[in-house]
């Protein structure tokens, strides 16, 4: 479980101070699919960086699991985001001249642990790209661009999956298969976190906090969920 | 320090990607580190050269040179001065008072046309004395005999000739002995023909005419001193005594009492080998710290290329700090690829050497000189340790930058 507590994060660039977000307290339960909406530069990314571990927050309070992190150090926090979060972007962010199985391997590169092949063909398999898993990246469609970016969030089975508009560089079928699979990972009983300024995409998701001038103002649970099927009956 | 071997496949994954880069890259090092293998080994096989050159002459053996010198430093002749202090009877002295030089023979040079019949050959002879023969090592005749003490100097005109000389002007068809060949303008009668000997001293013992040390100073050369002469030291003798006393009797002779005004300089094949080793000894270093030079430059090379290697892959620095990349990582990452790049470098560099310095030596056999093929393993080792640590010296920085970057923003990176 996520939980923030009046949490402030300001950058300081050459004295100037910009404050993002003025206090943004937010629970998230496990399993949930929720949406980040808000215009551009109203803090969305900047609460979804913070959460994601990418990001330190300058005041209030950061639970994860019950446990505080609201101030950890840089080695913790790349552990964190290799164990417990995966990432997918808008602009997929796949290793160049690399294979599908290669780019799904990367986060195992920085675990301590032994990487085993079957984990890797799994996570390939559940995005439905097991036949493409020899390809390079360049030779893939943005869509299966973008599933292999989910396969290798999923690869270090992390609890949260957070998509950074993932439909943003997609045409809208892509788009949809994206959307489906990212639901499914919710079905499964991970914690989809959904950044977007598009209220089409948001409306996958079960839960859609509005955020602007680095406010929360609106928490809504959206009665309208598009429902979606399974691609290629990987994902249950 | 913790280096996963994943770490080191993605890095190697990295630098097939970029093969071309990588190349290039490598390629300073590559020069860098062959031309210290082929310096040290053409240094040491040059060094080998000269030292063969000087043991040929015969160890135990004292050169007194006229004109002083220091001991370390070069005689008065290579600066093209002929002193005229030094003559054939101060080497008979050597000869005579100091018990333990065994020989003493002195030495006169010039240039000759020599000429049989329709045959001439352009050389040079040696007017010596007619214990040349003890003094030399590896001196033979081979046909007929070598001058007398007597001969030598009675102004007789007799010859003996170095081999090749022989073989040009006879073509080892006639015999030789007896005949009358023109040296100059001068007569003599052929006495007899050296062994080959190849080349000792820099000096080509075959390509020469010996004649009495008489008949080239008066005849030939119209002068009474002697460009060098040379004495050989009993075995087992004290030679840095021999040399004080060599000196004693040429001061006496000379009428010197202080030091500072000798006229002469002795020395012994030792010191003359001490003398040529450092000097290439020197001039290998030197030409090792120019080397060294161009691998500080390979380093630079590496380094800017990594930097901009560090700029294109911000975006991946930051994916991969995403992904859970520590900082560590990220400059392991990066070091790694400026060590395996470079170690690369270093044993491509070192092949290239070894195989330069190898036709180096092939040509320079087949040019006539008496070269070894040389490569030390310590060359080996020192030039793949500056390669370390070229490495490690150009590669920390690009590694720290990368290392550094906010993965928010390299995400955003375009």
């Amino acid at each position: 479980m996520i939980e923030l507590k009046d949490v402030h994060k300001e950058f300081v660039n050459d004295e100037v101070v910009t404050k993002v977000l003025h206090g943004v307290s937010l629970k998230i339960d496990n399993g949930e699919f929720l949406a980040i909406m808000g215009p551009s530069g109203s803090g969305k990314s900047t609460l979804m960086h913070i959460l994601g571990f990418l990001d330190t927050l300058s005041m209030g309070k950061y639970y994860f699991d019950n446990k505080d992190v609201s101030s950890l150090d840089d080695n913790t926090l790349a552990k964190y985001r290799n164990k417990k979060v995966g990432f997918v972007f808008q602009s997929f962010n796949l290793l160049p001249k690399t294979s599908v199985w290669e780019n799904v391997r990367l986060p195992l590169l920085y675990s301590n642990e032994k990487i085993n092949s079957k984990v890797i063909e799994e996570a390939i398999k559940s995005v439905g790209l097991e036949h493409r898993k020899d390809h390079l990246s360049n030779q893939l469609s943005g869509g299966e661009k973008q599933r292999v970016a989910i396969a290798r969030a999923l690869v270090n089975k992390p609890d949260i999956i957070f998509a950074d508009e993932p439909t943003g560089n997609l045409d809208s079928k892509s788009g949809i298969a994206i959307m489906s699979i990212l639901a499914g990972l919710s079905r499964m009983g991970k914690t989809v976190i959904l950044v977007t300024h598009e209220s089409t995409t948001a409306k996958y998701a079960k839960r859609i906090i509005t955020v602007r001038d680095g406010l929360i103002v609106n928490d809504e649970i959206n009665k309208d969920v598009i429902k979606t099927e399974n691609i290629n009956g990987q994902l249950k | 320090m913790r280096i996963d071997f994943q770490i080191w496949l993605g890095t190697l994954q990295a630098l097939k990607r970029n093969k071309m880069r990588s190349f290039l890259t490598s390629l300073g090092i590559v020069i860098g580190i062959s031309s210290v293998v082929i310096i040290m080994s053409v240094g040491a096989g040059a060094q080998s050269l000269v030292v063969n050159q000087i043991q040929g002459i015969g160890g135990d053996l004292l050169a007194i040179l006229p004109g002083a010198s220091d001991s370390d430093g070069p005689p008065a002749a290579v600066m093209g001065i002929s002193i005229t202090t030094l003559t054939a009877e101060d080497l008979e002295a050597i000869e005579t008072r100091v018990p333990e030089i065994t020989a003493a023979a002195a030495y006169v040079r010039g240039i000759a046309t020599a000429s049989w019949q329709n045959k001439t050959d352009d050389t040079s002879f040696l007017g010596t004395t007619g214990n040349y023969m003890q003094v030399e090592e590896g001196a033979e005749v081979i046909v007929g005999n070598f001058f007398s003490e007597e001969e030598a100097n009675s102004i007789s005109k007799v010859a003996v000739l170095g081999s090749s000389v022989a073989e040009t002007l006879f073509g080892g068809n006639s015999d030789p002995i007896d005949q009358r060949i023109k040296i100059n303008k001068e007569f003599f009668r052929v006495i007899g023909v050296m062994k080959e000997r190849g080349t000792a001293g820099f000096q080509d013992q075959d390509d020469q005419i010996f004649i009495p040390i008489a008949t080239a100073q008066k005849l030939m050369l119209g002068i009474n001193y002697l460009t060098f002469g040379r004495a050989k030291v009993a075995q087992g003798s004290d030679v840095d005594f021999v040399i004080k006393e060599v000196i004693d009797v040429i001061r006496d002779r000379h009428n010197i009492d202080d030091p500072k005004e000798d006229d002469f300089s002795v020395r012994s094949s030792e010191s003359a080998l001490d003398t040529l080793k450092s000097i290439t000894d020197a001039l290998n270093y030197f030409l090792g710290m120019v080397a060294g030079i161009s691998l500080i430059v390979g380093g630079i090379g590496i380094m800017n290329i990594m930097l901009v290697s560090v700029s294109e892959s911000t975006k991946e620095i930051g994916l991969r700090k995403a992904v859970g990349a520590t900082r560590r990582d990220i400059s392991m990452y990066f070091l790694i690829q400026t060590i395996v790049l470079s170690l690369l470098g270093g044993i491509i560099g070192i092949f290239w050497g070894i195989l330069i310095s190898f036709l180096a030596s092939v040509i320079a056999n087949v040019l006539g000189y008496d070269w070894n093929f040389i490569i030390s393993i310590s060359s080996i080792i020192i030039s793949l340790f500056f390669t370390l640590i070229v490495a490690l010296a150009f590669g920390w920085y690009p590694a720290k930058k990368a290392s550094s970057l906010n993965p928010i923003e390299a995400l955003r990176y375009e």
